[in-house]
C-alpha cells in the first residue's frame, strides 16, 4: 500500500458557504436548516439578505444536529434544547479545564 | 463476511417485536450516542447499536438477516447460495463486504446498486477521527499515521470496505479541541462529485508536569522554605527546554511567575505564556541540627502569618 504524506489545513479561519454548500457539507436538508435557524441554533452570516450564507465554523454543530436527528429521532425544538445544552457543557468543561490548570496540584510526600 | 449478532447487541431475544427492538435501541442510543455520552468506548458501542437497529427495524432486512442462522459472532461466514441469484443480476463476490453495508443496500428484494446507479454527481462523505498528540508534538509539530476503512462502491454499487493509510503532517500550534481538515481524504465522490474531507479532532494528552489551558501552560514550582525566604536561582523545565529562573526573596505560595511566550505556539504565530505557581513545601522529617535552626528562627521572628484573623475577630466582637 502506498503511504503518502498529506498536508492538513487549519479550520480556524471560517469560509463563507452558500446555503447549498452548507447543506451538502453538513447533511442537513433545507427545511431542517431553516428550522434550526428559526430555533436560534444556527445563524446565517447575514440574516437580512435573502441568499443565506453560513460560516464553515458552524459545520460541527450542524453535523451534531444531523446525527442527533437521525439517531435519536429528535425534532427541531428537541434539537434546539439538546444543542444548547451541549454547547453549555462544552463551555463549562473548558472553564473547568482552565481552573484545573491554574490550581496547584497535590504533591507526593517529599 | 464477518457475522455480528444484532440481537445480542441490542439485548433482545430473536423473537422480539418491532416495538421491543425500537425501545431497546432508544435506550442504548441515549446511553452511548457519542454526542451526548461520557461512557468509555461510546463511539464504538453506538456504531454497533446503530448498525444492529438499521437491519432489525426493517422487516425485509431482518428477514434476510434471520436467514443467515446463528453463526458465532465474529466468525467468517458465507451467505446462503441463493443470495447470489436472489439479490443480484451479475455474479459478485461476498468477500470483503461488510454485513451492514450489504444489508443496507437490500431493498425491494434486491441488493440495490445504491448510490452508484444514479448518474448524478454525489459528493463523498466527510469523516472525523480523533487524533491524540503529546504536548511535545503540539510544540514542535508532528506526523501521525492514520488508517481508516472507507466504503468504496464497486460496479454493482455495493460498498466494499477499503483500507486507507496515510501520514498527515500536524503543524505546530495544534492544541486541544483544534480541528484540522485534510481535503479529499474522506469518502470518494461518485459520478464526478468531489471527494469528502477528513477532519482530525486534536486531543492533547495529559502531561504529568504541565497543565494546558488554551495556549497557556501551568507548572507547579515547589520551593523549600529557605528558597522562598532568601530567593534562589533555579532551573525550570519547559516543554521547549529548561530555563534559568530567579526567585525573588520573600515569595509566598500561590504566587505566579509568568514566562511570556513560553506557552504553546499559536497557529497564526506567537505563543501563549507559561506560568509557574510557587508552592512552599516543608521537609516531612528534620534532623536534630535542622530542628535547632528552625527553633532559633521561630524564637527570633516576629512574623505573624495569621495577623488578619485578629482583625476579623475584633471586627466581629465589636459588632456584637
Amino acid at each position: 500500500m502506498r503511504v503518502e504524506l498529506t498536508e492538513v489545513h487549519w479550520t480556524d479561519a471560517p469560509q463563507e458557504l452558500s446555503l447549498h454548500e452548507f447543506m451538502q457539507r453538513s447533511g442537513l436538508s433545507e427545511s431542517e436548516l431553516r428550522q434550526l435557524v428559526e430555533a436560534g441554533v444556527l445563524a446565517p452570516l447575514d440574516p437580512e439578505t435573502p441568499a443565506w450564507t453560513f460560516g464553515s465554523d458552524c459545520l460541527p454543530l450542524a453535523r451534531t444536529a444531523v446525527r442527533l436527528h437521525r439517531d435519536l429521532d429528535l425534532d427541531a425544538s428537541g434539537l434546539a434544547v439538546v444543542l444548547t445544552l451541549i454547547e453549555r457543557i462544552r463551555e463549562l468543561e473548558a472553564r473547568l479545564r482552565d481552573l484545573d490548570a491554574r490550581l496547584p496540584h497535590e504533591f507526593a510526600s517529599f | 463476511m464477518r457475522y455480528k449478532d444484532y440481537y445480542e447487541i441490542l439485548g433482545v431475544p430473536r423473537v422480539a417485536s418491532a416495538e421491543a427492538i425500537k425501545q431497546a435501541y432508544r435506550k442504548l442510543a441515549r446511553k452511548y450516542h457519542p454526542d451526548v455520552s461520557k461512557e468509555k468506548d461510546a463511539t464504538e458501542k453506538f456504531k454497533d447499536v446503530a448498525e444492529a437497529y438499521q437491519t432489525l427495524k426493517d422487516p425485509e432486512k431482518r428477514a434476510a438477516y434471520d436467514q443467515l442462522g446463528q453463526p458465532r459472532a465474529g466468525e467468517q461466514f458465507r451467505p446462503p447460495p441463493d443470495w447470489q441469484a436472489r439479490y443480484s443480476d451479475a455474479p459478485f463476490s461476498f468477500e470483503d463486504i461488510d454485513l451492514a453495508d450489504l444489508l443496507a443496500g437490500l431493498q425491494g428484494g434486491r441488493f440495490r446498486a445504491g448510490k452508484a446507479s444514479a448518474h448524478v454527481p454525489m459528493a463523498g462523505q466527510d469523516y472525523e477521527v480523533s487524533v491524540p498528540i503529546s504536548l511535545t508534538d503540539a510544540y514542535h509539530g508532528t506526523q501521525v499515521n492514520l488508517a481508516l476503512d472507507l466504503p468504496e462502491y464497486d460496479s454493482h454499487g455495493v460498498a466494499r470496505r477499503t483500507p486507507h493509510k496515510f501520514t498527515a503532517r500536524i503543524p505546530k500550534g495544534a492544541s486541544d479541541g483544534q480541528r484540522l481538515r485534510v481535503p479529499g481524504k474522506g469518502g470518494k465522490g461518485l459520478n464526478g462529485g468531489h471527494d469528502g474531507d477528513l477532519y482530525l479532532n486534536i486531543r492533547l494528552q495529559p502531561h504529568p508536569l504541565y497543565r494546558v489551558t488554551g495556549h497557556d501552560v501551568y507548572l507547579d514550582l515547589p520551593l523549600a522554605p529557605w528558597e522562598a525566604a532568601l530567593g534562589a536561582s533555579i532551573e525550570l523545565p519547559t516543554p521547549d527546554g529548561p530555563v534559568r529562573l530567579k526567585i525573588q526573596p520573600g515569595s509566598s505560595s500561590g504566587r505566579q511567575l509568568r514566562l511570556p511566550g513560553r506557552g504553546l505556539p499559536k497557529p497564526q504565530g506567537g505563543a501563549g505564556d507559561m506560568f509557574a505557581i510557587v508552592q512552599i513545601v516543608t521537609p516531612a522529617k528534620l534532623t536534630e541540627p535542622q530542628r535547632e535552626l528552625f527553633k532559633q528562627l521561630a524564637a527570633g521572628s516576629d512574623f505573624q502569618p495569621r495577623a488578619h484573623y485578629q482583625q476579623e475577630v475584633s471586627h466581629a466582637s465589636r459588632a456584637h
